[in-house]
């Protein structure tokens, strides 16, 4: 394991794995959730935290040039003083780097509108498997050839390392109002969902809760969360006086129509955080319920929501588990959150279990396997349920391009065999 | 023909047969980029397979027109930011040239509004890539390869493209002042045009706050519908850092017979020369600037692009996994080793995708 202070050590340290022909894998804080930066076989661990300067900001430009341990709320708070941010804000932004962001391509509420980390990277320079630096992307707007930078985003590790990377700003909106809706439904949270966008409306964040999470987090932090609704929606318009306003009395008025107990609009500032520190504590008010927790990101095409939460909770019920959900209902990105107690005999196969069938049923409804966490180690073997081989042999082809040696990260993403006319199964020890 | 499995299969086979494969849509950006070859032209199935207001995504066949998708997105109140000049243009062409039209500072680059993708590859699959999903980090990013990478990897057959609601109002304004007062006086304008004739402004959304922003920033609305773009014989567009733009229309501005008009903020320059040296002289000021100009249409002998590939090995590694024999549009992208399909493989035929006029 070593902590590079520059890009050129980040080179060598690959140079050194290339050299002995060992596999290596790069690591910011380790936030990430699919074990994408797990090692597996022994590798090189190259921790980037100690990359971790803003080096440039350019305020006409609204670019950054930052290192890719810089950690993703740093960036925006120094940037702050200029009306600027950095749009995705994974939940884990307190704590997770910007170099992993890249890696797996990371949301957060704030992607509804603005979209994921991939439409924030505008160049990057990369140290490839062999210990070569490339600038992929650049800050003119087109660049000749394929997208490489596009290609690189959301990669996870197995196509290079980046040592540098410039992200676009943000710049703050004139207006932010956010709302909170609860219902005695999650059918009528659903269809509000449905309604809002269908309205026109493409709200910066429109996030679900459900019953057990706006309990769990009410009791935690006191946001003021009804602790009686069957599922609460927090939703953030923004942009222009007129335009807000008009959006807020439109949410109202879906919210209303499918039955919304009330509609709470955040008055202050101070209001509107509060509304947000029950959604961002979510993850630590279930401390308080179980010690351990599974926690699932899978996307369904947004009109078939519904359906699939009222599928995670037969899974939960038949499999005699806690399920809370806790997600990004405007982009369909679903959240099941098992909570457990890992000394629990027989616990870990009914979690396990479970997870399977909730992929499968967002699967079966024309969903995907991951909104923002990646493929990593979890769900590589799952690929199969929405690529076919030919499929998977294009994305081994992309891969093997950037990295024909095979040492950036492998054994991450795609099943073993992908590539047709592969082995199916590598021999045991092959990069060992 | 419509898009149904079918078709798309009839056009892998078609792409796997051929020795040279030339994939053509309605022909507006033939001239784009590096000169088309001759062989095998392959169309795709055109028509819209699936749309629903309430999801914000539209699944088309690559042949379809963006003319016949702004009429099925406008019956919604949608639309799909693409903004060809020529709304004849295909899916599939405009998706191969990566061409994002001239609202990009307000909403982004094409690359950004693709969901995924169905291709037909160099050895007759179908393969698809990316998801039906408007947000989706499963496996690697196929569709964003293939935005811009101009038929050389694949010939694309089927898309799903992200939608959004069409703004209550559209209004352009010419500023009197700097294009960097106007961004900074308005917090989301579509466009900004600089160019000789001055500051041009796209404002978007709420009647009320389109007036306050215009109010703002002191525009002057004009009852038309933007800036002219520029026309000439020979054309191209420049790609230069957004802080470079100034210097660019200095140089442009020092040129007989070129034309020119930038889009402020994002770092597009559009150029038109009455003179292939004209156009020629255009790409060295862009060059001279750190950017580089593609050669949209005209100067023949030009060479399409006038830059090296960046990151060329791994390109060139890219195009050979993807097409190891160089079938796939030879000579579109200056591709290092890729080589020019062998001459006088001309079958001339033509399969799949909406007639040609």
């Amino acid at each position: 394991m070593c902590f590079p202070a520059s890009p050129a050590e980040v080179a060598a340290a690959v140079a050194v794995a290339a050299r002995h022909d060992r596999p290596f894998v790069a690591r910011g804080s380790g936030t990430g959730l699919s074990g994408g930066a797990t090692p597996v076989g022994r590798p090189v661990v190259i921790v980037t935290t100690h990359l971790n300067r803003i080096l440039d900001v350019d305020p006409a430009a609204r670019v950054a040039w930052v290192e890719p341990g810089v950690l993703n709320l740093d960036l925006s708070r120094s940037v702050s003083h200029l009306g600027l941010h950095y749009a995705p804000d994974p939940s884990s932004q307190a704590a997770c780097t910007i170099g992993g962001n890249v890696a797996t391509n990371a949301g957060g509420p704030h992607c509804l509108a603005s979209g994921v980390t991939a439409a924030h990277v505008l160049a990057l320079d990369v140290v490839l498997a062999d210990g070569s630096i490339a600038q992929l992307g650049g800050l003119e707007p087109d660049q000749p050839g394929y997208d490489l930078r596009g290609c690189f985003v959301g990669s996870e590790g197995t196509m290079g390392i980046a040592t540098r990377v410039a992200v676009r700003l943000t710049r703050d909106p004139t207006v932010v109002r956010t709302l909170l809706l609860d219902f005695t439904s999650v059918e009528a949270a659903g269809a509000t969902v449905s309604g809002i966008i269908a309205a026109g409306i493409v709200p910066a964040a429109l996030e679900m809760m459900d019953a057990e999470i706006t309990r769990a987090v009410e009791d935690y932090v006191g946001a003021g969360y009804p602790r009686d609704a069957a599922a609460v929606l927090l939703v953030e318009l923004d942009g222009l006086e007129a335009g807000v306003a008009a959006q807020v009395e439109e949410v109202r008025a879906v919210g209303r129509e499918h039955g919304a107990r009330s509609v709470r609009v955040a008055a202050d500032e101070r209001e509107r955080a509060l509304l947000w520190k029950g959604r961002k504590s979510a993850f630590g008010a279930i401390a308080r319920i179980a010690p351990d927790y599974y926690l699932h990101d899978v996307v369904v095409p947004r009109t078939r929501l519904v359906e699939v939460l009222l599928e995670v909770y037969e899974i939960a019920e038949e499999q005699r588990l806690t399920m809370m959900n806790v997600f990004h209902a405007g982009d369909g990105n679903l959240h099941p959150l098992i909570v457990f107690d890992a000394r629990e005999p027989g616990v870990w196969p009914r979690v396990t279990d479970a997870g399977d069938a909730i992929l499968r049923a967002c699967v079966a409804a024309g969903g995907v396997l991951s909104g923002e966490h990646g493929i990593g180690l979890e769900k590589r073997d799952a690929m199969p349920l929405v690529f076919g081989p030919d499929d998977l042999d294009a994305q081994a082809r992309l891969r093997d391009a950037f990295d024909p040696w095979g040492r950036a990260n492998p054994d991450k993403v795609l099943p073993r065999g992908s590539r047709c006319g592969e082995l199916g199964v590598v021999p045991e020890g092959a990069w060992v | 023909m419509g898009v149904t499995p079918d078709a798309e299969q009839a056009v892998a086979a078609a792409v796997g047969a051929a020795s040279t494969v030339v994939p053509v849509g309605a022909g507006t950006q033939r001239e784009v980029g590096g000169p088309v070859p001759t062989g095998t032209e392959v169309g795709a199935p055109s028509g819209i397979v699936a749309y629903d207001p309430a999801e914000l995504t539209v699944t088309a066949g690559a042949g379809t027109s963006v003319d016949e998708l702004d009429a099925a997105l406008g019956a919604h109140a949608q639309e799909c930011v693409l903004d060809p000049r020529d709304r004849r243009a295909t899916l599939g062409g405009l998706l191969a040239v990566g061409l994002s039209g001239p609202r990009r500072l307000r909403y982004g680059p094409l690359r950004d509004r693709v969901l995924e993708v169905r291709f037909a590859t160099a050895d007759g699959r179908l393969v698809r890539g990316g998801g039906p999903t408007v947000k989706n980090v499963t496996g690697f990013d196929l569709p964003r390869l293939l935005v811009g990478s101009f038929g050389t990897l694949g010939v694309l057959t089927r898309v799903i493209l992200r939608c959004q609601p069409r703004p209550a109002l559209s209004r352009w304004y010419r500023a009197p002042g700097e294009p960097d007062a106007v961004r900074a006086a308005c917090l989301a304008p579509s466009t900004i045009t600089w160019g000789p004739d001055g500051t041009r402004v796209l404002l978007e959304g709420h009647p009320d706050d389109v007036d306050a922003q215009a109010a703002a920033a002191e525009l002057v609305a004009l009852p038309d519908d933007g800036p002219a773009w520029p026309d000439a014989p020979h054309r191209g567009r420049v790609s230069v850092p957004p802080g470079q733009v100034r210097q660019v229309g200095a140089g442009l501005a020092a040129l007989d017979g070129v034309v020119w008009l930038a889009e402020w903020g994002v770092g597009t320059v559009h150029v038109g020369a009455a003179t292939e040296d004209g156009l020629a002289a255009a790409r060295g000021v862009a060059t001279a600037a750190g950017g580089w100009l593609l050669r949209e249409s005209g100067a023949p002998t030009l060479d399409g692009f006038g830059v090296a590939l960046p990151a060329s090995e791994v390109m060139a590694r890219v195009k050979a996994a993807f097409d190891p024999t160089g079938k796939l549009a030879p000579g579109r992208l200056p591709i290092p080793g890729a080589g020019v399909a062998a001459p006088g493989v001309v079958s001339g035929g033509r399969i799949g995708g909406p007639a040609r006029a």
